[in-house]
C-alpha cells in the first residue's frame, strides 16, 4: 500500500510528463479545475466583462431603451468633446479630484499605516478602527452636512459666526466656490479603505531581521529605514493600494449627488460619474451615457496601468 | 537632525543604549534607529489626523443622543449636553407608521446582504482555489482579467448591467442585487492571494488519498483560510449593506434598509433627530463587525500584494 502511494506521489500529480503536452491534454487533465471556476466566471463574464463590451458597443449608437439601438459611428464622442460643455466641467472636476484626492489618500494610507505600525498593538487596533471606519460606514458621509450646513446651526457656520469671521451663514454645499474643495475633503476622509488595511498588514509582514541587518549596515534613522528597507519590501502592497486608490478617486459621484445635489449649483460638483448618470438614468440617452462610461473606463485603466509601471521601478 | 547624527557615529552600542532608554519601543526588536523628536513629531501628525478622521464619527454619535432643541441650538454645540434616547424612540414610532413596515426593510437588507455575501464567499473561494494552486491553460489569462477589473469600478458598467439584468428578468427581484454580487472581483483576488499560502503538501497528500478537487477545496483549503472568509464577508457585507437598490428594485416592499434610512436622513429639519439616530445605526453595524474581526482581516490583507 505504501509503495503504491509513493508511486502515485511521483506520477499522479504530474501525469503530463507522459502524455503529449498539448493544451488540449492539459485542459482535459484540469477539467476539475474548470468545473470549480465555472460558476464564478460565468457570472463574472455576465456581469463584468460583457457589460464593458456592451458599453463600448452602445457608445457608437443612440439608444433610449425603447427603440433598438441605431449605429451613429463616432457621433457620441464628437458630441461629447465638442458640443457638451458640461462634460468638460465634469472632466475637469474628475481630474482635479483624481489628481488631488487620489495621491493624498494614497500617501495618507501609507503614512498612517506606517506610524500606526510603531504603536503598541492595542493602540494600533484602536487607531486602525478610527481611520478605517469612515470608509465602511455606508452613508455616514451625510454627517458632513451637519458640519457644513448652510444655516447658522451648522457647526462650521456657528464657529465662524461666533469668532466674527463672517456675519452671515455660508451655504457651503450650494456655493460653487466651496463645493469642489469640500468634496475633496469628504473623499479623502472616506478613502482610507482597503489600501490602508493592505498597508497595515504589509508592514507587519516585513521581515524584522531586515531592520536589524539594516542597522548593522549603517541605516541611521527611520527615514532611511523607510526608504531602503520598508518601501522595497512592501512593493506588492503598494501596487495593490495604488489600484484601489486610483479606482476610488475616479469613481467619485455618489457623494457629490448626496451632498451637493444633482445637478449641483453651476455644475460645481459635476463629475464624469454624475454626468453619466444624468444622461443615462434621467435623459435615457444610453448610447451617449455609454460613451461617457467608456471614457471613464479608459481613464481609470490607463491611469492604473501607468502608475503600475511607475511603481514597479521603485527600489529596483 | 543633530540628535540623529550624533548617535550614528557611535555604531551599535549607542543604538542599544537608546533602546534601553525608550521603554515603549524596547519591546520590539526592529526599532533600532529612532530619534525621540521624530517619534513625537509623527505622533502629533497622526493625532491631528485622527481628530479629523474621528470627529465626524463622534459627531454622529453625539447628535444621535441630542434632544431636538440641542440639534438646533445657537451657537451650535459639538458635544451633547443632556443625552437622551428620544431620537431612537421617535424613529421606532415613525417607522411603524410607514407604508412598508420597518421590519420589512430590515428583512430585505438581511436577505440581500446575507445571500449576496454567502454566495460570494462560496463562488469566489471555489474559483480561487484552482487559480491559486493549479496551473491550467487560461488560468493566468483569467486572473489577468480579474486584476484588470479591479482597475475600474462598477459605475462604468451600470447601464449595460441594467440591460443584462432586465433581459434575465431579474429587475425588481432580490436576485438583481444578489446574483451580480456573487462575482465581485476584489473578493476573488484577495482569496486567491491568501490561498497561495496553503502548503502544497497538504493538497498533494489529499490528492493521493483520492480526494476530488472539490473535496480538497472544501475540506483542506477552506478550513485553512478562515481569516480570508471574514475579510470577504466584511467587504461584501459593507458593499451590500450600503446599497439602496437603485434602479434594480422598484417595489417599495423590496427596498433595503439603507433606502429607507436615506429617506429619513433626507427628510429635512422635521426629521433631523431621527436622521441622526439612523446614521448612528447604519454606522455602527459595519464598524462593530470590523472591530470584532479586525485581526483576522489584517492577516488576510498581508497577502493582498500584486506581483509583477
Amino acid at each position: 500500500m505504501k509503495e503504491r502511494n509513493l508511486f502515485q506521489k511521483i506520477f499522479l500529480p504530474k501525469p503530463a510528463n507522459h502524455q503529449k503536452n498539448t493544451t488540449w491534454a492539459l485542459m482535459k487533465q484540469n477539467k476539475q479545475s474548470y468545473a470549480l471556476i465555472a460558476p464564478y466566471f460565468i457570472l463574472f463574464f455576465t456581469f463584468t466583462v460583457l457589460p464593458v463590451m456592451m458599453a463600448i458597443g452602445l457608445s457608437f449608437t443612440t439608444f433610449n431603451m425603447l427603440q433598438p439601438p441605431q449605429f451613429v459611428g463616432w457621433n457620441n464622442y464628437i458630441r461629447l468633446f465638442l458640443e457638451n460643455e458640461v462634460f468638460m466641467v465634469a472632466l475637469q472636476n474628475t481630474l482635479i479630484i483624481a489628481v488631488v484626492a487620489g495621491p493624498i489618500s494614497y500617501l495618507l494610507c501609507f503614512t498612517f499605516a506606517w506610524i500606526i505600525n510603531e504603536m503598541p498593538p492595542k493602540i494600533r487596533a484602536v487607531m486602525t478602527v478610527i481611520f478605517y471606519a469612515p470608509s465602511i460606514s455606508g452613508n455616514v458621509f451625510f454627517v458632513w452636512l451637519w458640519f457644513f450646513s448652510g444655516d447658522r446651526y451648522g457647526l462650521v457656520n456657528g464657529w465662524l459666526l461666533r469668532l466674527g469671521f463672517i456675519d452671515q451663514a455660508i451655504n457651503f454645499f450650494r456655493d460653487p466656490r466651496f463645493i469642489l474643495p469640500l468634496l475633496l475633503v469628504v473623499q479623502v476622509w472616506l478613502s482610507l479603505g482597503v489600501a490602508f488595511l493592505a498597508f497595515i498588514a504589509g508592514l507587519q509582514t516585513v521581515d524584522k531581521a531586515m531592520y536589524e541587518a539594516g542597522a548593522m549596515d549603517g541605516i541611521r534613522n527611520r527615514w532611511q529605514e523607510l526608504w531602503f528597507i520598508t518601501l522595497p519590501s512592501m512593493k506588492p502592497q503598494m501596487m495593490f493600494g495604488a489600484v484601489m486608490s486610483i479606482t476610488a478617486a475616479f469613481s467619485v459621484g455618489d457623494i457629490s449627488i448626496q451632498l451637493a445635489g444633482f445637478p449641483s449649483v453651476a455644475y460645481a460638483g459635476e463629475t464624469i460619474v454624475t454626468h453619466m448618470q444624468d444622461f443615462g438614468w434621467i435623459r435615457f440617452e444610453m448610447g451617449f451615457a455609454s460613451a461617457i462610461a467608456v471614457i471613464l473606463f479608459l481613464m481609470m485603466v490607463g491611469t492604473n496601468k501607468a502608475i503600475q509601471r511607475l511603481l514597479r521601478k521603485v527600489g529596483t | 537632525m543633530s540628535v540623529v547624527s550624533k548617535r550614528t557615529h557611535k555604531s551599535q552600542f549607542a543604538i542599544y543604549d537608546e533602546r534601553g532608554r525608550k521603554i515603549k519601543l524596547a519591546r520590539r526588536t526592529k526599532k533600532l534607529s529612532r530619534s525621540l523628536g521624530g517619534t513625537i513629531a509623527l505622533f502629533i501628525f497622526i493625532g491631528i489626523f485622527a481628530v479629523f478622521m474621528g470627529m465626524p464619527m463622534v459627531l454622529t454619535i453625539s447628535n444621535a443622543l441630542k434632544p431636538l432643541d440641542e440639534l438646533f441650538y445657537f451657537p451650535p454645540r459639538f458635544f451633547v449636553r443632556n443625552p437622551t434616547l428620544s431620537n431612537f424612540s421617535d424613529l421606532v414610532i415613525s417607522m411603524q407608521q410607514t407604508w412598508v413596515p420597518f421590519s420589512r426593510y430590515l428583512l430585505n437588507s438581511f436577505i440581500i446582504t446575507g445571500f449576496g455575501t454567502l454566495g460570494h464567499l462560496l463562488f469566489a473561494s471555489m474559483a480561487a482555489y484552482p487559480l491559486a494552486k493549479n496551473k491550467f491553460p487560461g488560468s493566468e489569462f483569467l486572473m489577468g482579467i480579474v486584476v484588470l477589473s479591479l482597475m475600474f469600478s462598477g459605475v462604468v458598467t451600470g447601464i449595460p448591467n441594467f440591460l443584462i439584468i432586465s433581459q434575465l428578468g431579474m429587475v425588481d427581484t432580490y436576485w438583481a442585487l444578489i446574483i451580480p454580487a456573487f462575482a465581485f472581483s476584489l473578493g476573488l483576488y484577495l482569496m486567491k492571494q491568501f490561498m497561495e499560502q496553503v502548503p502544497d503538501s497538504l493538497i498533494e497528500s489529499a490528492r493521493i488519498d483520492g480526494c476530488l478537487e472539490i473535496g480538497i477545496w472544501w475540506r483542506i483549503v477552506m478550513p485553512n483560510v478562515k481569516p480570508a472568509w471574514l475579510t470577504l464577508i466584511i467587504l461584501q457585507f459593507q458593499a451590500l449593506w450600503a446599497t439602496t437598490g437603485g434602479v434594480f428594485l422598484q417595489s417599495e416592499e423590496l427596498k433595503p434598509l439603507t433606502f429607507a434610512m436615506n429617506q429619513v436622513v433626507g427628510g429635512g429639519i422635521a426629521r433631523a433627530g431621527e436622521g441622526a439616530a439612523v446614521m448612528f445605526i447604519t454606522m455602527m453595524v459595519p464598524v462593530t463587525f470590523f472591530v470584532v474581526s479586525q485581526s483576522r482581516i489584517v492577516e488576510t490583507m498581508a497577502t493582498s500584494g500584486m506581483k509583477e
